[in-house]
């Protein structure tokens, strides 16, 4: 089966592609011939990796991440690179340098972020699977809005190796799919130890999913059905939830307080790596040349103010600050000590239930140019980012409609049982499909 | 009142003589081959690239903590020190910040004021090295500067001492102990070009503290030290006082110059680096069987070979000599220790510095010839000088080497050459004994001495010595010399 090639000219109406491989080769395997598309700040060898920012425009990887590489070594034709927030900064993927993707659910709209190229490519049926990643909602977000399925897993059970760091302690690469099953089989070749990533961990994929959920306990935190949630979403959740009931779950009302830091948390967090992250791309090696003339202090920042959208120099700029002499302490310390805070209320939470389910996302997705002001988005990551915080496992799976969009179902698990998610989600998807 | 008191206290980079770089698999061995030849996406920091520790780094930094007597933390870090610079693939450099590998240790060296002094160590870290900038054309025309990565990523340990140092020689003495330390214990190799660095801390009590980086030899650590003293003392005196500053040396010039400006006011914004997980080694140091160190092979060299406590000083100070002197004397069967001893210690340390050569270039087989030749009388010290700076003039040229034997036989300079031989009828036919010979030329080239020397004057008579020698080449045994000499004198007063 080596040596083949499918064709993919897609209708990309909604530009969920910022490049798209008409010949896209692929060998044998478990994936063989099946189109995937890949998130573009995934590094690809031989294909253009941007991260959606004017500063990557040219940046052609000599190297495969290496999720890619176990693609291609899975038979998977890799059709394109997706759509993305500048470098996964954004829940709307309103933040590309090359122009926002549209919600195929209502072009009006936007298909949340920040793979929102990945979801709205799977949602319009260009492609069965794809890959995203997930920092502060990244996958889950956009599943929900576009009305598919996507895994943030456990921290460490996917290499992060070729991922082009937003914030490294946070973020997972996940797959994303049309079901539960697909979302499964993509998990099955990206999940594994890799020598390159120190930070991932020997748990590779064997899993199928199961239906079953008799005797399993729910946790239903109180926070994801409080203020800030719209209550059509809460309502469609809570329909979800009570057909898990159903099957045989029993909910048990917990809550997680230390959730009044998490988005503050989060933020610093991952203001402060981007900031470090962020900082190699000078002008020197990537981006538009620096002008020469000038002493090259002036010449890196003018690169940068120039090539970096606003969203990313403002990352930049509160990370950097956060950092800075005698802030340290104030901001970046206290961050670790509020998330140990958050992964604390999660363990004694997990120590009573199996699982804990709500919305993934308090809204239904947002009208394009609707989040203008930059603390409105943040406050729409409030219940997704806490799973980042506390490296936790988190489905989204699509469970209804509100307002004619749907709506996302959220289940997180202890740390690395993914494939207990996995299975509470695939019982749901069954009973309702 | 009493003399300026000075404080110095060192920060030393050292480069792990690993084979591998510290977060990659590429080789540590790029001297010699193209700029950008030994990179990979890890070292040229890649976006989406991670770093993996090389674990050898991290057993070669703990030797030296063990040598050096500090402790190794139960938990210790990394973390990113965020700066711009064209040389800093990813603009941070991973090193490790509030939590280092080892802590508190001390380093013996021979004090100004005689005796053993402790250099109290602060801490020792792990690090990696940026990449090197290559600055083409003048500064009128054509500046430009290239980047080579082949650097980036090799591991450095930096030391840093207590300001314990007293005077600009002290911190040399440090530097060669450490330096010494870190060759036995094999981590480190001094012969590479830029595998130590040095910034110092220098203050004169009671005044500011003054940061020199950007030393990068052992002699300058010296050199820029009594420069800043100097300077420092002269502000002091003058009623000035001493700016906390940071100050770049300038080798070519000898000389500090202040580095305040924009550019060197570096806020780092250290913070933990996400990418590599705390390291928990201190329960390797138990493994860890350090080999013999340099105090303890200067005590050996002592009572073993009977050196004199200088001599074992110099000649344990360095690996490749301590090495060198071992393999010349080995099990002893010729009984040349004594004279190895002082003929490496003090002759061919001089011969080869005067000539910027290694004791690598040394060959031991033709040294110990040397030394035999001497020890049989075979012939004198003055000659034994002339054949080896033959020996290594022919090294350094890459001529074909000779052995010692076969140039005394070119060179002509056997003892017996010019010596009295009653064996060989030099008696019967006085007239043709070249030593005689030369006496006599030289007491008739030379009547006013020979008058001084009638006079009393001792100085005449080692003029007339020295002018023998010139005659004989070094050739003459000076004792001989000295009897033939006074007969001849004697038989003129005649």
């Amino acid at each position: 089966m080596s040596g083949h090639e499918i064709t993919f000219e897609p209708d990309d109406r909604y530009n969920a592609f910022l490049t798209t491989c008409r010949k896209a080769p692929h060998s044998g395997g478990k994936l063989a011939g099946v189109a995937v598309a890949v998130k573009d700040n995934i590094s690809t060898r031989g294909i253009e990796t941007t991260c959606a920012s004017k500063i990557l425009k040219g940046y052609i990887p000599p190297y495969d991440a290496h999720v890619v590489e176990l693609l291609r070594q899975s038979g998977a034709a890799i059709v394109g690179k997706t759509n993305m927030d500048e470098f996964g900064m954004g829940t709307t993927t309103e933040n590309s340098a090359f122009g926002p993707t549209l919600n195929p659910g209502d072009t009006g709209r936007v298909p949340g972020g920040s793979s929102g190229g990945s979801a709205a490519a799977i949602a319009a049926g260009m492609v069965r699977m794809a890959l995203g990643t997930d920092t502060g909602g990244s996958i889950r977000c956009p599943a929900a809005f576009c009305g598919i399925v996507g895994l943030k897993p456990t921290y460490g059970r996917v290499s992060r190796y070729g991922l082009i760091a937003y914030a490294n302690s946070l973020e997972q690469i996940g797959p994303m799919g049309r079901t539960v099953t697909d979302v499964s089989t993509l998990m099955g070749v990206i999940a594994g130890h890799d020598r390159r990533d120190s930070t991932s961990h020997n748990k590779p994929w064997t899993h199928t999913p199961r239906a079953g959920i008799k005797g399993l306990k729910i946790g239903i935190p109180q926070e994801y059905f409080g203020a800030g949630v719209d209550p059509k979403v809460a309502a469609v959740v809570n329909k979800a939830i009570g057909r898990l009931e159903e099957l045989g779950a029993t909910t048990v009302p917990c809550s997680i307080p230390s959730m009044e830091y998490a988005l503050a948390a989060y933020y610093v967090t991952c203001t402060c790596e981007a900031s470090s992250n962020l900082a190699r791309f000078d002008g020197v090696r990537y981006g538009p040349a620096a002008d020469l003339k000038k002493s090259w202090h002036e010449a890196f920042r003018d690169v940068r103010r120039a090539a970096f959208g606003t969203e990313v120099r403002r990352r930049i700029m509160l990370g950097t600050y956060a950092l800075s002499s005698g802030y340290y302490g104030k901001y970046y310390a206290k961050a670790q000590i509020a998330r140990e805070n958050v992964k604390k209320d999660f363990a004694r939470i997990f120590s009573e239930v199996d699982v804990i389910a709500g919305p993934t996302m308090p809204t239904i997705a947002f009208k394009l140019g609707e989040k203008s002001d930059p603390l409105s988005m943040y406050l729409s990551d409030i219940l997704t980012v806490p799973v980042n915080l506390a490296g936790i496992p988190a489905i989204s799976v699509p469970c209804g409609k509100a307002g004619g969009m749907p709506v996302g179902l959220q289940i997180m698990g202890r740390p690395w049982e993914d494939e207990r998610v996995i299975d509470v989600a695939y019982t749901y998807e069954q009973a309702v499909t | 009142m009493a003399e300026e008191q000075v404080i110095v206290g060192l920060e030393v980079h050292c480069q792990l003589d690993t084979k591998s770089k510290l977060f990659c698999g590429c080789s540590t061995d790029y001297r010699s081959d193209a700029p950008n030849t030994h990179v990979c996406p890890v070292c040229l920091g890649l976006p989406g690239a991670m770093p993996v520790l090389n674990k050898r780094s991290i057993e070669y930094a703990m030797r030296v903590a063990k040598a050096l007597n500090c402790s190794v933390l139960p938990e210790s870090e990394f973390s990113r020190k965020n700066y711009f610079y064209p040389d800093l693939d990813k603009a941070y450099q991973i090193t490790q910040y509030d939590k280092p590998l080892a802590e508190g240790g001390y380093l013996e060296i021979e004090g100004d004021e005689g005796g053993e002094k402790r250099i109290r160590i602060t801490r020792i870290h792990v690090e990696e090295d940026p990449g090197r900038l290559v600055h083409m054309g003048t500064t009128e025309r054509g500046k430009y500067s290239l980047v080579d990565y082949n650097r980036a990523g090799i591991p450095l340990i930096e030391i840093v001492s207590e300001p314990d140092m007293r005077s600009p020689k002290e911190a040399r003495k440090f530097l060669n102990k450490l330096r010494a330390t870190l060759e036995y214990l094999s981590v480190f190799d001094s012969e590479k070009e830029g595998s130590l660095r040095v910034d110092a801390n220098i203050s004169i009590k009671g005044s500011e503290r003054v940061e020199v980086k950007n030393i990068s030899s052992y002699k300058g650590v010296e050199k820029a030290l009594l420069f800043e003293i100097t300077r420092q003392k002269s502000l002091l005196r003058r009623g000035q006082k001493v700016d906390r500053e940071t100050r770049h040396y300038l080798e070519a010039r000898g000389v500090t110059q202040s580095s305040r400006s924009k550019e060197q006011e570096h806020d780092y914004r250290y913070f933990p680096e996400p990418d590599l997980r705390p390291l928990h080694v201190q329960s390797w140091v138990d493994g860890i069987v350090l080999p013999e160190l340099p105090d303890a092979r200067r005590e050996r060299f002592i009572a073993q070979y009977g050196c004199s406590l200088n001599h074992a000083r110099t000649l344990t100070g360095e690996l490749r000599l301590a090495n060198f002197f071992e393999k010349v004397v080995g099990t002893d069967p010729r009984g040349l220790a004594t004279l190895a001893d002082t003929w490496i210690a003090d002759t061919l340390i001089g011969e080869l510095n005067y000539r910027n050569m290694s004791i690598d270039a040394v060959d031991a087989a033709g040294f110990t010839e040397l030394l035999t030749l001497l020890k049989e009388g075979t012939i004198t010290d003055k000659s034994g000088i002339e054949v080896l700076r033959v020996m290594l003039d022919q090294r350094l040229n890459n001529q074909p080497c000779e052995m010692p034997s076969a140039i005394v036989d070119r060179l002509n300079v056997r003892k017996g050459s010019f010596a009295v031989n009653a064996q060989s009828g030099a008696e019967s036919h006085p007239d043709l004994d070249p030593i005689r010979t030369s006496i006599a030329e030289v007491l008739n080239e030379h009547p006013a001495a020979v008058e001084d020397v009638r006079k009393g004057k001792k100085g005449a008579f080692n003029f007339l010595i020295g002018q023998l020698m010139k005659k004989t080449r070094g050739c003459a045994d000076p004792a001989e010399l000295n009897r033939l000499l006074k007969e001849e004198l004697t038989k003129k007063e005649v």
